[in-house]
Order: structure tokens, then sequence, then C-alpha cells
């Protein structure tokens, strides 16, 4: 299974990755070797498997949804890079 | 005495019996820090004065009131403690300091211990030899041209160069168990939900567990006994009870009768090193010495948990990773657009490693390929998953090897992600299972590099896979050897 420039370059505007030209060509190269390997698991007929939704047996327990104090909007803002007015600050997303 | 010689459990009597001052014993560790750091860099943060300003509170409030109070313990990077800067290893996260503590290290804190640092980590846990941290290899204090193993390679390094007592990791593929076997330690990966993840950064969340290394069963025994547990914080943490682990039956010669430990043929393969093998097979006979009944099993879907762990983990990593963009913390590359932005912060920032897995999960996930990628692995997870239960319905227990070698050189698998994959073939699997695993060492190669043996155990029965460790190492001394680095 070899990607093509194409995929590699689809795969990672979906991921949001900017990557160099030779980033893409090395990732190609990998990614294609990777899939080549795990397409191992096609040799399984899987048809009557249910697909793990979880590894333990039991659910959850579920927690009352109790109020608890907040960290509050100081501590919260205080690792970004640019706030405004106790809000994230970005770039507009549309003109 | 030299203090850092102790181990955990001998710490925590001396501190108890007032032998020892946590001041004496946190001073101690940092000055063994300051000295080996230079050549093995552990750490990614060491916080000195704090430590030491706890050390000092600690000793005031007396020793006998708390099972770990004034224990110093290191922090694997990826785990949040308020405060104190949390990269995971990455550059994306350069100079984030979280407002709030993971659970695990709350419960270790409540219990009287002291965060010293945090420890060196693959960037995001994301590799198996701490070469894909962005801030520099950690060296194997055995061998220091050679890799401590990964990701949690600066905390089993910091354990095995006795720079500190205790340590968390974190192990979503064998994170915990490939490096405690590489520098010669013990290390715990608890069952899935034993151990909250609440304040870990978020990797794989099917497969993420907490563990805890230390030189000696009981070490890991104290340290988990106090983290594990239901936390309303992490739904998936389960109400089960933590057995009260029964470590004076080890002192017996005869202590592991009626235990059954299985041996799976698929985890001696073609191509593995002679020495690890060999130092395997003879820890199992000592179990067997030990009293323990030693039965061939058979786990057949093994030779596919790597196909599966490297669609489901980068799966899930694709998602969990979508939320470093620059908005919230960490740096930010400049764009017109917000689009660009996170584009280029994320391209910028993430290393290599990350953006392969990035890449792969979410091309693993996109329309067209779930089923045939995703939805095919999460079937042949359950086959592997059921392998297990059917072998713990016959034993208590499994023995294998941890890595099919010991320590590799620094550099020694260049730019070949599926050569490093191939390192965690015996450790997916107890991941994939959600089992518990327990490693410990049990000899040396021609090199004098450690060899470890792992455990793995049913569902919740970490107590089992402590006690045969323990037992182990009441005739044994693999685990009191020390390196010279």
């Amino acid at each position: 299974m070899s990607l093509t420039l194409k995929e590699v370059e689809h795969i990672a505007s979906l991921a949001r990755l900017e990557l160099s030209p030779g980033e893409k060509a090395r990732y190609r190269e990998q990614l294609s070797a990777i899939l080549d390997y795990v397409a191992k698991l096609q040799e399984l007929d899987t048809s009557d498997i249910l697909p793990t939704a979880s590894v333990l047996s039991e659910a959850s327990p579920l927690r009352d949804d109790e109020p608890r104090p907040p960290l509050g909007t100081d501590a919260l803002l205080g690792n970004a890079p640019e706030t405004e007015d106790g809000q994230f600050k970005m770039p507009p997303v549309f003109e | 005495m030299n203090l850092t010689d102790l181990t955990l459990t001998q710490a925590i009597a001396a501190l108890r019996n007032r032998e020892i001052s946590s001041h004496e014993l946190t001073q101690a560790c940092l000055e063994r820090i300051a000295q080996l750091e230079p050549s093995l860099h552990a750490f990614l943060h060491v916080a000195a004065e704090d430590a030491l300003a706890q050390a000092k509170e600690a000793d005031k409030t007396g020793a006998n009131d708390l099972p770990l109070r004034g224990i110093p313990v290191a922090v694997k990077d990826v785990l949040m403690v308020e405060n104190m800067p949390a990269t995971c290893g990455s550059k994306i996260l350069e100079g984030f300091v979280p407002p709030f503590t993971a659970t695990a290290v709350k419960k270790l804190q409540e219990a009287g211990a002291i965060v010293i640092g945090k420890t060196n980590t693959d960037e995001f846990a994301m590799g198996s030899s701490t070469e894909n941290s962005a801030y520099g290899v950690t060296h194997n204090p055995w061998d220091t041209s050679r890799v401590p193993g990964g990701s949690s390679g600066g905390s089993a390094a910091a354990i095995a160069a006795r720079l500190v007592p205790a340590a968390l990791g974190t192990d979503t593929g064998g994170s915990v168990r490939q490096p405690a076997s590489f520098c010669g330690v013990t290390g715990l990966k608890p069952t899935y939900g034993r151990v909250s993840r609440y304040g870990l950064a978020a990797y794989g969340s099917s497969l993420d567990s907490v563990g805890a290394l230390g030189r000696t069963a009981d070490d890991v025994a104290a340290l988990f006994s106090v983290m594990a547990g239901r936390d309303p914080l992490d739904a998936t943490t389960m109400d089960v009870d933590v057995p009260a682990i029964d470590m004076a039956g080890g002192r017996h010669a005869a202590s592991l009768r009626g235990m059954r430990i299985g041996v799976p043929q698929e985890y001696f393969m073609d191509g593995m090193q002679a020495e690890v093998e060999a130092a395997v097979r003879a820890a199992i006979e000592m179990l067997k010495t030990l009293g323990a009944e030693i039965r061939p099993v058979s786990l057949p879907h093994t030779e596919y948990a790597l196909p599966v762990y490297y669609i489901i983990a980068p799966a899930e990593a694709s998602a969990n990773l979508a939320r470093y963009d620059g908005v919230r913390y960490g740096p930010r590359a400049a764009g017109e657009k917000m689009w660009d932005v996170f584009r280029r912060t994320r391209g910028e920032k993430f290393g290599p490693e990350v953006e392969r897995r990035i890449m792969l999960g979410t091309y693993a996930l996109s329309a067209g390929y779930y089923d045939a990628y995703y939805g095919q692995a999460q079937k042949v997870r359950t086959l592997i998953k059921q392998d297990f239960e059917r072998a713990f319905e016959l034993v208590d227990a499994i023995a294998a090897p941890v890595a099919p070698t010991t320590a590799f050189k620094i550099g020694a698998h260049g730019d070949d992600p599926l050569a490093m994959y191939l390192e965690d073939v015996f450790t997916l699997p107890a991941n994939l299972a959600g089992v518990p695993g327990l490693t410990f060492p049990v000899g040396f190669d021609g090199e004098g590099l450690p060899v470890g043996m792992q455990l793995m155990g049913a569902h919740f029965r970490e107590d089992i896979l402590l006690r045969m460790a323990h037992a182990y190492q009441q005739v044994t001394d693999w685990h009191t050897r020390q390196p010279n680095p």
C-alpha cells in the first residue's frame, strides 16, 4: 500500500499540520511502510467478532453532577498566548 | 550511611524511626541529581527549593501519621503538578504551568510525598527510548551510550541511578515496563481503570495507565496502594477494592505454593537476544523453586498486537492531540487566519514521531478507511483480550520477557519508526487487554546490561504479581545491583 503525495497532503490538512516538502516525502514513505505492516490484520476473519468498546466488563460508575469550585478565569487564561477581556484571543476565522 | 542507597521501603522505615530526617533525605537526592544529571539528563525540571521547604515541614509534623510522609518522588512530565512546568517532552507545551495536579500525584502528596521534579519522556509518551523528547535524550545509567527505554525513561533512569527512591511513570504500550527492564528496576503498569488518569496528558485513552517505579516490589506496592482507587474526576476508574498485599508470605521458602504461572510460547520468538530468553527462563525456574506450578499457555493472537496497537493508539492520539492548537496554552505561531495559526503552530512545534502518529491516526479514522483499519483493529483487539481471559482461567499469572533485547544504543533505530515499534512487541498486549503487568530485573547480559521479566495478571490482581515478584526478590539480588554512571 503506497500513499500518494496528494493523500499525504489531504491527511495533513485534516490533521491541521503544516509540513515542509521534505516532511511530506518522508512521511509518505514511512506511513506507507507502516500501513503495509498493519495490513496483516486483514488476514483474520472477524465477521463474528464484536469490536472492543471497553476492556473492562463492568460499566463505569457515574458520579453525581454536583457543582465544584472552578479553577477561575485567571488560572485558566494564565497560560494562553493572547487574551482580551477575560477571553482567549485568536485571529479571525473569516475576513 | 548513604541516604540515596535506601530503597523506598527502607527510607519510610528510617523516617518513621527518626533515624533520618526528610530534609536530609531530600538534600541527599538533590545532591545526587546535581552530581549525575550532566551525564544522565533524567529530569526536565527539579524543584529543589520547594522540595526542601516541604521536607522541613514534614520533619516538623512528624513521620508517623502518613504512609509516605517526607518521601521525595519524581513524576513523569506528562502528569500535571500545580505550579510546576509540564512540557510532556514537547515544544508545543514549552512554558506551560498547569493550574491543577493530577489525582495520582495528589494522592501521593496527601500521603506525605514530596514531588522533587519532573522526569524526561518521549514527546507525549510516544516512543520506546526517550529519543523523541524535544529536550534531549536520557542516558541509561548502566551504559550512558545506550537509551534508558521509554517513554518513562527519565523515571526509570532516576530510580536506577538512585537519584530518587520512587517515581511515577505512564504506560500506554509498555512505557513503564520496558524502561524499567532496560534500567534494571521494578515497574508496575496497573489494570486499566485502577489508577486515575485525571491530570495526565491523554495519549491513547483506551490504553493509558499511570504506573509506579521503584527498586523493589515492596516499593512499588507502597506507591500503588496509595494511588489506586476510584476517582470521581476519571469516569474510567472502577470501584474495586485494592486487596491488602501480602508481602510477609514472601519470606517463606515455598511462599508461592498453590500459585499457577503460565508461560506463553508466543513470547519466546526467533531473533530475540539469547541472553534475554535464558535469564527469563531461569527466573521462571526460580518461581517454580518457590513453589509455583509452571504451565504452558497460549496467547495465539499475540502477533497481531503490534498492528492493532499502531492503529488504535495513533487513532486515539490524533483526537487527543487536537487540543494543542496555540489557543489556550503553549507557544503560538504567527498567522493571518485562525487556520494558519493552527497548522503552523502544530507543524512547527510537534516532533516527527508525534506528527507521524497523528497522521497515521487521522488516516485510519478518515472517511472510507474507518472500517478497514480502526474497525478491524478493535475487533482483533477483542480476540487478544479473549486470549488473556482464557489463559487466566488456567493460571494466576503469565511470565514473559519484557522486550526482545536489552537496552540498545542511542541512535540505533535512526529514522526507522517500524524498527522502533518492534521494541514494544511483548508489552502492547497487556494494554490492549487492560491487564496489569509488573517488570523486575532477573539478570544481566554479557555487556552488563539488565534483563527484565514481566508478570501479567487478571484485571485488578496487581496483588498477585507484586507478591510473586516480592518472593523472587527475597531469594535473588539482581534488584540490589547498582550502576556506576
